[in-house]
Formats: structure tokens, C-alpha cells, sequence
């Protein structure tokens, strides 16, 4: 893919806003450092990165002209203290220091459910606020920002090692991803060529991971409308597959397998071995529990019609991953723009547009199915050779949008003249999925949303950097 | 009088005993059913034992109301199921007492337990009162409807005489009682928070009935509450057991060997039904909350529906 990155003033900050606003172009992201602003925008098959000088720390406001970029301003306040002065919103976001006004729903008889940040199960941190009238759902709205680390201010100046590391951890289930996404950020900066071997054990990695997170997804919604076969049965091919990731990697979750310039190690004989076994058994168990979630009436009751999110909103946020594939956005950072390997491998990007739970469960269904053909390709076809190459120091500048399981994510990287990261920035692709949750659950009813939750699955901690 | 006595604190000490290892029994065989090892059969024991050991946490809000509640929806589902002649019919109670006190009981325990989550001024009590109010609205009358269905047939509302009256000769199969037996489990399985109307395992606050009334409960407050429901769940069990499957039930001023005999059967009973609950539960998903109001609203229209073909079939 084609990219540019300039720095801009002012009126062609915002003229880019207004081409966002009239649907020509969609955001990859909106960042900061101190004095300095960052947009990345994708438009016609091009990622342009403008940067703009902000002078007394103010700039004008993308929010007021495209709302996908509103929390991301916001968040750009909180860390760097760039204020978007004409925004609509100027609440905090990622801090939470004073009182918190949350928006105003008016009406008869409404009242207020607050649940979080602390949950009953064991999952992330984030609060919700519910105005409902009885069991309706008048208005959701979000609190996050309760997992922050402090990714952006720790990257600033740290080693190549230490900052792959870091990019590793932001979201550990997309643990895979992030490192991806990072790795090819910084060969694009030092214009390295990685190894044909690394890149494909890069996308068998990727893929497992792919495989793992769905797996749990499709029984975490089952169990949520109380139907634990499911549950169970899934928890068990993941297990399946988080064990063939500890002997390919020797870590389940395949934590800092991929690092800059290759991978950290070649693939052990047992690994391809596990890998093997792995596919062989998901091949005959998954169409089975397909069948099942697809004859069960009382399931298919809860999930179809539940929390539909609509087309035109799903593009305007340009949301990513099963989100948007389920609402009609046919978008895979896979084959737009593309990278290596996967331009040689055969696979496709499943899209239905009834946007409804069902749906997303659906395309994680069809994205399994994908993943172990792409799993067997990847095996059939693993080049020979070196697994990793040496990064050269020298500044320069590099992005890459890779497709994790749940979306885009977006890494850009600016390194220093000692070979360290000077600046990084990563974008969850929760960032544009977490608000149309908020939409997609107005008008459903309260007991729904446990249920619509868990079909978007946003990071909190990849949200939250 | 003497031996009655006995009996019906036997009977009742027998239901306190084995409610919980129900619970148990049906948990461990559906974490069996999906493939998972389970936790052990006397688990509940052992939490109840754990919670009772436990000091009691109190909401700043809480009232005197939200104290006594557990204590009176534990006497009050204790004594239901007293009622409910379990393995020997003649007990004491059983004379002062019948189904339509039983429905009462239940009733008095459920208006305490909604009351109580109301009280605290949590949305989550609020929540949960709400939605088992209108579970009840619907539960009630159906089971109210299954009382009118056996009492008219066997001619008596209590329950030894129905029992009596369906291990005799002059049953024969009636459409009716096919009717009720559908409409009492219906009754059953919402009256007790299974799935599909309530999951009693979940964590999702949001999606509880029960569970999210007695959300603010702590400490030996919760162990009476669970207890409660565990007796609850027997109970409705062996409502179903001495009216649908009457046998090995022993008859007053018969000898220990029928009373041993009884209990027995009453085991097995009991180990049936809990299989079929954990069948049950695990080849169904949860139902939307709105349609709550179908399932319970189609066991009231057969409880109707088995009173009026009563009458029907008496004329013709």
C-alpha cells in the first residue's frame, strides 16, 4: 500500500476532517505527542498521515465533523494535553480525576443502572451506565479508561526489545497482532526485508491466534445465553489450540514470538506436529457444534434480531473485524491493503449484513473455517531459511494496519538515531467498535446486553493503552 | 398421634437433609453433561457451612424488613414443605394443612424475598423484584390452576388424599391430569430459577432473577436463602412425585419396613427427577426476558384448560 505523511497546517487538518465527514475517506486513528498532533486517514487505497504543530497546545476539533474521532480526542487531551478547543465533547476520557457527568436521557419513569467497573465475572474493567424504562434500554453509555498503562509514555525512549515487548502486551489476546503490527511498523521505519520463512510463521502464529480467540467467543456467547455445551465444548478446542501454540513457541498465548526483524525462533518439529493434530481435530468437532448452534432454537431465539447494528454506522465508523463484516463493511486488513503473506494464500472475507448477534457469531463461524484452510496452506507451503534479521539503527518513520481477531490493529512508529522508538502509537480497533455498541443496544432490553457484549468482545486494555 | 408426630419431624428433618445434596447432585451431573469434571456432590454443604461461619454484611440502607426477610422465607418454604408428604403419607400437618396453604406459603416467602430486594435501593433488587413479580403473576394462578385440577378430581386439596386418591383404582388416563403434570413442571422449573426462565449459575448480573434480589445478601442471611431455595426445589419435586408417580409412599400405622421402604423409593424419585432437570437445562438456552409471558402464560392456559375439560367430560 501506498502511504504519505506530511505535516499540515491547519485548513488541511480540517479539510480532511469535512473529506471524512462526506464518507470519502475513513480514520485509521487520531493521536498526540506534546505539541504535535497526528491523524492517520485511509482514502482511496492510500494512508495518509498528516501531523499538525499545535501552537499553545490547541487544535481544531475532528469530533465536531466525524464522531468516530470524539473519544480519541478526548483521549489525546487526557495524555498530551492537545485540546481540540471546538469540540462538542470535552469530558475527559481515558482520566478520571473529579466527577464524571454522564449524558442526560429525560423522559417518564426512566431509570439508572450502573454495573462496573468491577465485574462478577472475571474480565476486564469498565463501567456502564444504563438509563432504562424498565427492561427497555433508553441509553447506554460508557465509562473505560480503567485498564490505562501508560503504553504511549512508556514506548517514548525505550529499546527496540523493550518496546516490542510493550506492543506485545497491550491487548494479551491479541498478543500476536500487536507484535505484528509493531514488527512491520519498524521494518517499514529501518527498510528492512524480513526473511519469506519469518513471514509466513508470522501469519501461522497470527492465525492460531485468530483460531483461539473465536473459538472462546463462540462459546462465551453461547454461555451467555446459558446454553454451556457450548461453553464447554469451545473452552476445549481452544485449550486444543493454545496448547499447539506452547509447542510451537513455547508460550500459549505466543507472547513475543514475533519480534522485529523475523521471529524469535524457527518451529520446533512437534510444533508443526501439535499444528497438525490441531487442525485434523477441529476439522471433525467444529462442523458438529456448528450444527448444533444452528438447530437449537431456544439459542438462535436469543441471538438472532438481538443488538443490530446498522450498515451506515458500521461504515462511518469503519468498523473493523466481525463488527463491521457483520453489518455489511467488507473489510480485512488482510486483503486491503494486504501484506505478505497472504497475497499468495487463497482465503476469503465472509461478509452477511443483518448485523444482528447472530451474525457476528456467524462470521466468526465462517472466519474459523477460513483460518484452518489459510493453517494448512501456511504448513503446506512454509519456505526454508533464515526466521529473523538483523534491524539496522537509523531513524525513520513506518506504519502498519494488521488484522487481528477482532479488527485493524494500527501501529505507527517514528525511531531515533540510537535505533530506539523516539515515538509509537497503537490503535485498537475497539476504539471504533466500542461506541456502536452503545448504539446497537439502544431499544434491546437490559437482560440483552450481557449477550450483545460479548458478540462485540472490545478490548478494554487495548482501548484503554 | 404420638407416631404422627415422629413422622412429620423425621419427614422434615429427611427434606432439610437432602435439599442440598439435590443441588449438588443436579450441579455435578450438568458440569458431567458438558464435559467437565464438576464440583463434588457435598458441595453445598459446605458452602452453606462456610457462609454461616461468615459475618453478615449489611447495605447502610437496609431496614429491619431486609434482616427478617431470610429468616421468614426460610420458615415459611420449611414448613411448605412439610405439607408435602415426601416418603409416608398421615403426617401431622397434613390435617391442618393443604396444597392451597402450600401455594400461600410459597407465595408469603416469595412477596418477602421481593420486599427485601426492594428494600436496599439497589437497581439490581430492584431489577430482580420486578422481573420475579411478574414471573409470579403469571406462576401463581397457573399453579393455583393445577390445585382446582387435582382437588376436583380426587375431591379433597390435601395432599395424602390426592396421593391416596391417584394410587387408586378409579384414575385411568385423563387428558387433565396430562395437563396438570405439564403446567406443574412449567410452574416448577420458573418458581425454582432454572433455565430456561432464570440460570441460578450465572454471573451476568444483568440477566439474574433470583439471583439479583438477593444480590446485597451475605453471610448467614444467604446460607438461610439458599437453603430455601434448595428446599424449594424438593419441594416442588416431591409435589410432582406423590400426585404423578404415588408409589412406595407409606401409609400411616404401617410397619418401619414400609416407612424404610418409602424413603427409598423417595430417593430414587428424587435421583430421577434431578437427572431429567440437569437433561433439561442442558439442552436448552436461556429465554428472552419478555418471553417469560409465553412460557408461564401457556402453563396457566393448560391449567385452565385441564379444570374446564374436567367439567366437559363429566357431562359428557
Amino acid at each position: 500500500m501506498t502511504w504519505n505523511s506530511t505535516t499540515v497546517d491547519a485548513q488541511a487538518w480540517i479539510a480532511a476532517g469535512e473529506r471524512l465527514r462526506a464518507g470519502d475517506a475513513h480514520l485509521v486513528s487520531l493521536w498526540g505527542e506534546p505539541g504535535l498532533a497526528h491523524m492517520a486517514v485511509a482514502e482511496s487505497s492510500e494512508l495518509r498521515l498528516f501531523h499538525l504543530p499545535c501552537t499553545a497546545n490547541r487544535l481544531p476539533s475532528i469530533g465536531r465533523l466525524h464522531a468516530p474521532a470524539i473519544r480519541l480526542e478526548r483521549a489525546m487531551r487526557d495524555l498530551f494535553g492537545l485540546d481540540a478547543h471546538d469540540a462538542a465533547d470535552r469530558r475527559p476520557w481515558l482520566s478520571h480525576g473529579g466527577t464524571y457527568p454522564f449524558l442526560p436521557a429525560e423522559g417518564e419513569s426512566l431509570h439508572q443502572i450502573a454495573v462496573g467497573p468491577v465485574h462478577a465475572g472475571i474480565i476486564e474493567p469498565g463501567h456502564f451506565r444504563f438509563t432504562a424504562n424498565g427492561e427497555a434500554v433508553v441509553r447506554l453509555e460508557q465509562r473505560l479508561g480503567y485498564a490505562h498503562k501508560g503504553i504511549d509514555a512508556l514506548m517514548a525512549g525505550a529499546g527496540l526489545d523493550r518496546a516490542a515487548r510493550l506492543a506485545g502486551r497491550v491487548s494479551g489476546d491479541s498478543t500476536v497482532a500487536y507484535a505484528l503490527a509493531f514488527s512491520q511498523a519498524i521494518e517499514m521505519a529501518s527498510a528492512v526485508q524480513v526473511p519469506p520463512r519469518a513471514v509466513w510463521l508470522r501469519a501461522l502464529f497470527a492465525e492460531l491466534e485468530r483460531l483461539a480467540n473465536h473459538f472462546g467467543d463462540i462459546g462465551a456467547v453461547c454461555n451467555d445465553a446459558s446454553f454451556t455445551i457450548m461453553h464447554a465444548s469451545f473452552g476445549f478446542l481452544r485449550e486444543k489450540v493454545l496448547r499447539a501454540a506452547q509447542a510451537c513457541t513455547g508460550q500459549r498465548l505466543m507472547m513475543d514470538a514475533v519480534v522485529p526483524g523475523g521471529v524469535r525462533s524457527d518451529l520446533p518439529a512437534e510444533g508443526i506436529e501439535g499444528v497438525r493434530a490441531l487442525i485434523a481435530m477441529a476439522r471433525s468437532q467444529f462442523p458438529r457444534l456448528v450444527d448444533v448452534y444452528e438447530n437449537t432454537a431456544s439459542l438462535k431465539d436469543r441471538t438472532v434480531g438481538t443488538g443490530i447494528l446498522s450498515e451506515s454506522l458500521a461504515r462511518q465508523f469503519g468498523a473493523g473485524g466481525y463488527v463491521g463484516r457483520a453489518s455489511g463493511r467488507s473489510f480485512d486488513a488482510r486483503r486491503d491493503p494486504g501484506y505478505a503473506p497472504y497475497d499468495e494464500l487463497d482465503f476469503q472475507v465472509p461478509v452477511v449484513h443483518a448485523g444482528d448477534v447472530n451474525a457476528r457469531v456467524w462470521i466468526r463461524i465462517q472466519e474459523v473455517e477460513q483460518s484452518l484452510s489459510l493453517v494448512e496452506q501456511i504448513l503446506r507451503r512454509l519456505p526454508p531459511g533464515a526466521t529473523s534479521t538483523a534491524v539496522p539503527n537509523g531513524s525513520g518513520e513506518g506504519s502498519a494496519r494488521v488484522e487481528a481477531f477482532r479488527g485493524d490493529v494500527f501501529a505507527w512508529v517514528r525511531t531515533g538515531a540510537d535505533g530506539g522508538v523516539e515515538r509509537a502509537h497503537l490503535r485498537d480497533p475497539s476504539w471504533f467498535q466500542w461506541p456502536l455498541l452503545e448504539a446497537a443496544i439502544e431499544g434491546n432490553i437490559v437482560a440483552d446486553f450481557p449477550l450483545c457484549n460479548k458478540s462485540f468482545n472490545c478490548s478494554y486494555s487495548g482501548h484503554d493503552l | 398421634m404420638m407416631a404422627d408426630l415422629f413422622v412429620q419431624f423425621c419427614e422434615m428433618l429427611v427434606v432439610l437433609g437432602l435439599a442440598p445434596l439435590l443441588a449438588g447432585y443436579v450441579r455435578t451431573l450438568k458440569a458431567r453433561l458438558v464435559g467437565r469434571r464438576g464440583p463434588p456432590l457435598l458441595q453445598p454443604y459446605r458452602d452453606l457451612l462456610r457462609l454461616i461461619r461468615k459475618e453478615v454484611v449489611l447495605a447502610d440502607s437496609a431496614s429491619w424488613l431486609f434482616r427478617a426477610a431470610p429468616y421468614i422465607v426460610f420458615a415459611a418454604t420449611w414448613v411448605a414443605a412439610a405439607l408435602v408428604p415426601t416418603f409416608a403419607t398421615g403426617l401431622l400437618f397434613n390435617y391442618a394443612a393443604d396444597m392451597i396453604a402450600i401455594v400461600a406459603l410459597l407465595a408469603s416467602a416469595r412477596f418477602m424475598l421481593a420486599l427485601a430486594g426492594l428494600d436496599v435501593g439497589t437497581s439490581f433488587g430492584g431489577i430482580g423484584s420486578s422481573r420475579e413479580m411478574m414471573i409470579a403473576s403469571l406462576a401463581e394462578p397457573a399453579m393455583v390452576m393445577v390445585v382446582f385440577t387435582l382437588s376436583l378430581l380426587a375431591g379433597s386439596t390435601q395432599l395424602s388424599s390426592i396421593a391416596a386418591f391417584m394410587q387408586g383404582p378409579g384414575v385411568g388416563l385423563r387428558v387433565s391430569l396430562a395437563m396438570a403434570l405439564v403446567a406443574l413442571i412449567m410452574v416448577a422449573i420458573a418458581e425454582n430459577a432454572r433455565i430456561p426462565v432464570d440460570n441460578p449459575a450465572t454471573h451476568l448480573e444483568l440477566t439474574m432473577v433470583h439471583e439479583a434480589m438477593i444480590i446485597e445478601y451475605s453471610g448467614r442471611h444467604l446460607a438461610l436463602i439458599e437453603l430455601a431455595s434448595f428446599v424449594k426445589l424438593l419441594l416442588y419435586i416431591s409435589i410432582i412425585g406423590c400426585v404423578f408417580a404415588p408409589w412406595g409412599i407409606a401409609v400411616a400405622g404401617q410397619g418401619l419396613e414400609a416407612y424404610l421402604v418409602g424413603l427409598a423409593v423417595y430417593v430414587v424419585k428424587l435421583a430421577v427427577a434431578g437427572l431429567l432437570l440437569a437433561l433439561f437445562e442442558t439442552a436448552i438456552a436461556k429465554m428472552r426476558v419478555f418471553r417469560y409471558s409465553d412460557f408461564l402464560g401457556s402453563a396457566l392456559m393448560l391449567g385452565v384448560l385441564a379444570t374446564l375439560l374436567l367439567f366437559v367430560s363429566r357431562i359428557a
